[in-house]
């Protein structure tokens, strides 16, 4: 019934009531079950700024916590333990300790009007910053007007902006009982239109116009002079129904015949705007034609809108890359091609087809122009540059195509012997894979708009099934005798050749009456 | 005499590549191969008609990496352990090109994985075939090498007459002359023929375009097909 101590190598025998004996030893220590606190007051912090702080808890390290495990724990003896057996001064230096404290206890004393905690927290520094942060030179500087006496006072206004005798007040800064002086500080901003007003004789000589009666003219000015110019309200109120510009250029005609006619010389007036400028109304109708119709635009103009320019933009972005790079022939021909005479749609067909051909045609005349300057190359460079210029007008995935395709083919992609021969076969070869696939895009997307249309009008399943677009875009796919995949290439390759036979015998199917669907 | 041939290209097939044995016995840790890398014309002609020297750049951890070699044949001998890659550059003779010309080569060392144990008779070969090409070769340089075996000329454009008529000895080597044809690595040369690559080409050509024929076949079939199956 007696636990094995671990490592002690002493036999400890446990007395009954839980409590260790040591032999030899008549102190009795508390047992492995009990467990001991230290009791929060017995440590006070007198004590403990006293003396170094493990003092106060080497008394009470000799009764190890075992209240964690919950599992019976031999309590080690500590050394304080082995001085109590072997009869040794517990305490090495407290004497030595007594004397010394007062002294340096004073300054750690923590200051009042600061809790004891925040204290200890901020480690007693850093308290009250040693230079006042806010420097009193740093203040903004009243104004040296303290000499003189301010005092605010309510009271009344003129201002010559107004022409009725309204008697308005209002705070003023009154300065050594001084009201101040001066027109109303805002009159300068009531800014008036100087509408001429003409003679009769003045009108008869110089203003008539067929188009306006001279009443007309005067109400006109009239409503002028009254609303500041604002000729939007002023066509509102015209009695007669008269645009806006036709009352403008009324106006602005009467305007700079008067201004010439009044001034002595011509040069004089030659600086006016209104001399130098004429109206031209029939701009300005077109001008808010053109607007009202482009605010009024539905979203399928602007989107069409958008796309032209964007074309036209990237016809004047090739034709500038052409010039830059002096092919003769067949590139230039090709924007020329695809400007559109009318609309969008025709242009996306054009380029595909005639993409198809240029390239073939383009490799053959034009040498890129980083060939041209040197003086010496290589062969394999050679092409390699001629290469990238193909890949750069079809595109990374058309490439990687077009080198699948050789691969399947049975040709280096880099040819072993680069003659000159065989890199000009070589070219053209890439120039005819490069065609082959554009023919084969066409005729799947040809193939997809029948098959939808075949869908829509017809409620029996299609015949034709979809082609993954993996057999697509291996037409030579090399015999892999023995592959499991090969038979399905092989299904899908006769399919392809067969398949578009059975589009012929189609219209007889139209003759049938149709089955209502569903959806209709 | 300087005045450029447009339209005249000059072109000089070339070979090079390395070949490397295996030291077997004598072979330690840092010495196991001895290799030799060159420049050779395609035909084995003297490449010194337009080659002034050649400069084999090697790995820095070769003393002096950088051999020149002024004379043929172009090569050069090492021997080490490791594989790397070798500038070779080719600097022309002045009347031919003023501007050098780089190529790079990787030394291979070691076998294709199943090649089985080491053997120090049969090398490692590496040979790449390409064509050194004068776009516009003044007309000095077109005489001197008009009928040199190691170039090849193309037919003067029909009315094209070069100022003197007839081939003109302008440069005499006083250097002896070195083709690579008795070359003690020549047993180790490949031939590169055109002739294959040609065929294969042509094969492959005639397969693409009986292709594009039968889908534009396809093509108007489906564009001729009545209204009712197409959008109007």
């Amino acid at each position: 019934n007696f636990p094995t101590s671990k490592g002690s190598g002493r036999v400890i025998s446990w007395a009954r009531s839980g409590q260790l004996r040591l032999p030899g030893l008549d102190r009795v220590f508390p047992g492995p079950l009990t467990t001991v606190f230290p009791n929060p007051g017995s440590v006070s912090p007198r004590e403990s700024s006293r003396h170094p702080p493990c003092r106060g808890r080497k008394t009470v390290r000799t009764l190890t916590l075992a209240r964690s495990t919950g599992v019976p724990v031999l309590l080690r003896p500590s050394s304080m333990d082995a001085k109590d057996i072997l009869g040794l001064q517990k305490t090495s230096f407290p004497s030595a300790q007594e004397k010394k404290p007062r002294a340096p206890k004073e300054p750690q004393r923590k200051p009042d009007g600061v809790s004891r905690e925040v204290y200890a927290l901020t480690g007693g520094v850093g308290m009250a910053p040693l230079m006042p942060t806010i420097e009193a030179s740093h203040l903004k500087r009243r104004p040296a007007v303290e000499k003189e006496k301010v005092a605010w006072q309510w009271l009344p206004f003129t201002s010559s902006a107004r022409t009725d005798n309204l008697q308005l007040y209002h705070w003023v800064r009154v300065v050594n009982n001084v009201p101040p002086t001066g027109d109303y500080d805002f009159a300068k901003y009531n800014t008036k239109v100087d509408v001429l007003k003409y003679t009769d004789e003045e009108y008869e000589k110089y203003l008539t116009e067929p188009t306006w009666s001279r009443e007309e003219t005067d109400q006109l000015f009239e409503l002028c002079q009254r609303f500041d110019l604002r000729f939007i309200v002023i066509a509102d109120r015209f009695p007669t129904a008269r645009s806006v510009e036709d009352l403008k250029s009324r106006y602005y005609s009467v305007t700079r015949a008067l201004l010439i006619a009044r001034a002595r010389s011509f040069d004089e007036v030659a600086g006016n705007p209104l001399v130098k400028e004429t109206f031209n109304a029939a701009h300005e109708t077109e001008r808010k034609r053109a607007l009202s119709a482009l605010f009024s635009q539905t979203k399928q103009q602007e989107r069409k809108d958008a796309e032209v320019l964007a074309e036209a933009k990237r016809i004047m972005e090739s034709r500038a890359a052409n010039k830059n790079v002096e092919e003769a022939g067949a590139p230039t021909s090709l924007p020329n091609a695809a400007v559109p005479a009318d609309g969008v749609s025709p242009l996306s067909n054009n380029l595909p087809s005639s993409a198809a051909t240029h390239p073939a045609a383009a490799a053959n005349t034009s040498i890129p122009d980083t060939l041209r300057m040197l003086k010496v190359y290589l062969r394999t460079h050679a092409l390699d540059q001629m290469v990238q210029a193909v890949t750069a007008s079809a595109g990374i995935r058309m490439i990687k195509r077009v080198d699948q395709t050789l691969q399947d083919l049975g040709v280096n992609l880099k040819p072993k012997v680069p003659t000159k021969a065989v890199c000009a076969e070589h070219l053209e070869l890439r120039n005819e894979i490069l065609t082959l696939l554009n023919i084969q895009k066409q005729l799947q997307n040809k193939e997809a708009e029948v098959l939808a249309n075949r869908e829509s009008s017809f409620t029996e399943a299609p015949t034709t099934p979809k082609r993954s677009n993996r057999d697509i875009d291996r037409p030579f796919v090399p015999d892999m005798a023995g592959f499991g995949g090969e038979r399905a290439v092989k299904r899908d390759h006769k399919r392809k050749t067969t398949g578009r036979f059975d589009a012929p015998p189609s219209p007889t199917q139209g003759k049938r009456p149709r089955k209502m669907k569903a959806s209709d | 005499q300087n005045k450029k041939l447009k339209d005249v290209e000059i072109s000089f097939p070339i070979v090079y590549g390395t070949i490397s044995f295996w030291l077997g016995k004598k072979a330690s840790e840092y010495n196991s191969h001895k290799w030799t890398v060159y420049i050779r014309s395609a035909t084995n002609e003297d490449l010194s008609v337009i080659v002034k020297r050649v400069v084999f750049q090697l790995h820095p951890s070769f003393t002096n990496p950088t051999r020149v070699v002024e004379q043929p044949p172009f090569e050069l001998s090492e021997s080490g352990w490791g594989e790397f890659e070798i500038a070779i550059t080719l600097y022309f003779h002045s009347d031919v090109c003023e501007k050098r010309l780089d190529l790079f080569h990787q030394l291979k060392l070691y076998p294709e994985e199943d090649a089985g144990p080491q053997s120090t008779k049969k090398p490692v070969v590496v040979e790449t075939y390409d064509e050194v090409v004068f776009p516009e070769p003044t007309e000095a340089f077109f005489l001197r090498v008009q009928n040199h075996p190691a170039a090849t000329v193309p037919r003067l454009p029909p009315g094209m007459t070069l100022s003197s008529p007839g081939p003109m000895e302008l440069m005499s080597h006083d250097k002896k002359r070195f083709d690579t044809k008795d070359h003690s690595l020549s047993q180790w040369f490949s031939n590169f023929s055109e002739a294959d690559e040609l065929l294969k080409l042509a094969a492959a050509r005639q397969q693409v375009q009986a292709h594009i024929a039968k889908l534009r076949r396809q093509l108007s079939m489906i564009e001729g097909m009545p209204q009712q199956s197409r959008v109007i």
